[in-house]
């Protein structure tokens, strides 16, 4: 199964969530990605845009100044 | 079995293309969302930088309202594709720097091409006739329709009562009668219709997303362009512009000092891009410098910043001079008194 991290320092809503969204374009269902931000509103946001196009989010979490989101892609693309 | 008709909208997270893609919704057309970040549509930018905003929800509108929908919502970055439009609108700007009728044109333009690729049957908007005094006017509705080539693919749900036909009412996807025939800018027809949906909380005011209709905004990109010769930016350059005071104090070079912690937090991120100063003596405001610089201007910025801190009324304060290369040292200044600061240099 194949995992990408994303790293989206200093990247502002909507940009974090455009740049997952064209990752996971390109990889098959079930894949991972892994979403490290410096923008707290992708705690909001990348779960959002997830749960309106079928993905999963599997983790959300903060460590220091970073918000990351670890997500699966979704069976439909 | 008549075949799926599918529809894209355009969503900018108000309330009237929410209306717009329910009103289609409800007629049985598969409606995905697309929304255009060109950059300047940044409201949740300011919110996750400054520290008085850390408590407000940053959603991100345009996601809230594909949620609220059920939709899909395709996200398409043309901050590069935006520029010519920025830079040299056909129909001139707005009252700002705002080329709203250019910027509909072109994101029905954009729609178009990717209902092509995608096999989708027609576009819709929430655009409402006399609704907004640029873009939205009887006159401007075929010129959008005309110029981004959509032509009768473009179904404006809300107004289609007062305009021609469209492709998607003749070949019967959709009911002619069951759109609107909203006109002028009172809210209330859109008001009683999210009543009816049951739509209680929608971002107001509808579509005003855009830094660009803001006149400080303007101004401040127009300084950018003046002092730099050419009309020209990059998204750095967008979202400080968003960020602290900015005042120009030569011709050269411009000072961007931080309001509070939020910004100075979001500025330190720009400190291998400009060179920047704080104050060590005193709590004070992180400041950035763009532009070129002599020992004599960061000396005269360094007094200016030094106002802004908690030493205003000393004698002496003391900043960090960081250059690009990361190399730091200490000056001491007077601050600046407050007659001392032209009105002139605050963009």
């Amino acid at each position: 199964m194949e995992k990408i991290s994303l790293k989206l320092h200093r990247m502002l809503c909507p940009m974090p969530v455009i740049k997952v969204q064209n990752c996971v374009k390109m990889l098959p269902p079930g894949s991972q990605v892994e979403a490290i931000c410096t923008d707290p509103g992708v705690l909001n946001d990348i779960p959002a845009w997830c749960r309106i196009n079928g993905h999963q989010v599997l983790e959300t979490r903060r460590e220091g100044d970073e918000y990351i989101v670890l997500l699966q892609v979704g069976d439909e693309q | 079995m008549s075949k799926q008709r599918k529809a894209v909208s355009l969503i900018s997270g108000g309330l009237d293309s929410l209306l717009a893609t329910k009103v289609i919704q409800e007629q049985g057309i598969h409606v995905e969302g697309i929304n255009f970040f060109t950059g300047f549509c940044v409201e949740g930018h300011t919110h996750a930088i400054r520290k008085k905003d850390q408590s407000k929800e940053k959603r991100n509108n345009a996601l809230w309202v594909a949620e609220k929908l059920g939709i899909k919502l395709h996200i398409i970055d043309v901050i590069e594709e935006y520029k010519p439009i920025l830079f040299n609108p056909k129909h001139g700007y707005g009252a700002h720097l705002n080329p709203c009728l250019d910027c509909k044109i072109f994101m029905v333009k954009k729609a178009q091409e990717w209902i092509v690729e995608n096999g989708f049957d027609f576009i819709i908007t929430g655009e409402v006739i006399g609704q907004r005094p640029m873009s939205q006017r009887k006159e401007t509705m075929p010129i959008i329709a005309n110029e981004s080539g959509a032509d009768d693919l473009l179904l404006r749900p809300l107004c289609a009562q007062n305009l021609p036909e469209t492709k998607a009412e003749r070949e019967g996807w959709v009911k002619r009668d069951e759109l609107f025939g909203f006109s002028g800018r009172s809210r209330k027809p859109q008001m009683a219709l999210a009543k009816q949906f049951g739509f209680e909380d929608y971002a107001q005011p509808a579509g005003g997303c855009c830094f660009l209709t803001d006149a400080t905004y303007s101004h401040k990109l127009a300084d950018l362009w003046q002092a730099r010769g050419h009309k020209e930016y990059e998204m750095d350059d967008i979202m400080l512009l968003k960020v602290g005071r900015h005042l120009r104090l030569s011709p050269d070079f411009k000072v961007i000092i931080s309001r509070e912690q939020g910004e100075g937090n979001f500025m330190q991120g720009y400190r291998k891009q400009f060179i920047s100063l704080k104050t060590t003596s005193h709590a004070g405001p992180l400041a950035l410098i763009d532009g070129r610089v002599s020992e004599a201007d960061i000396e005269l910025a360094a007094r200016l910043i030094a106002r802004y801190s908690q030493g205003r009324a000393e004698e002496q304060v003391e900043l960090e001079v960081r250059q690009l290369s990361g190399e730091t040292r200490l000056i001491k200044v007077k601050p600046m008194l407050a007659h001392e600061i032209p009105k002139a240099w605050i963009i």
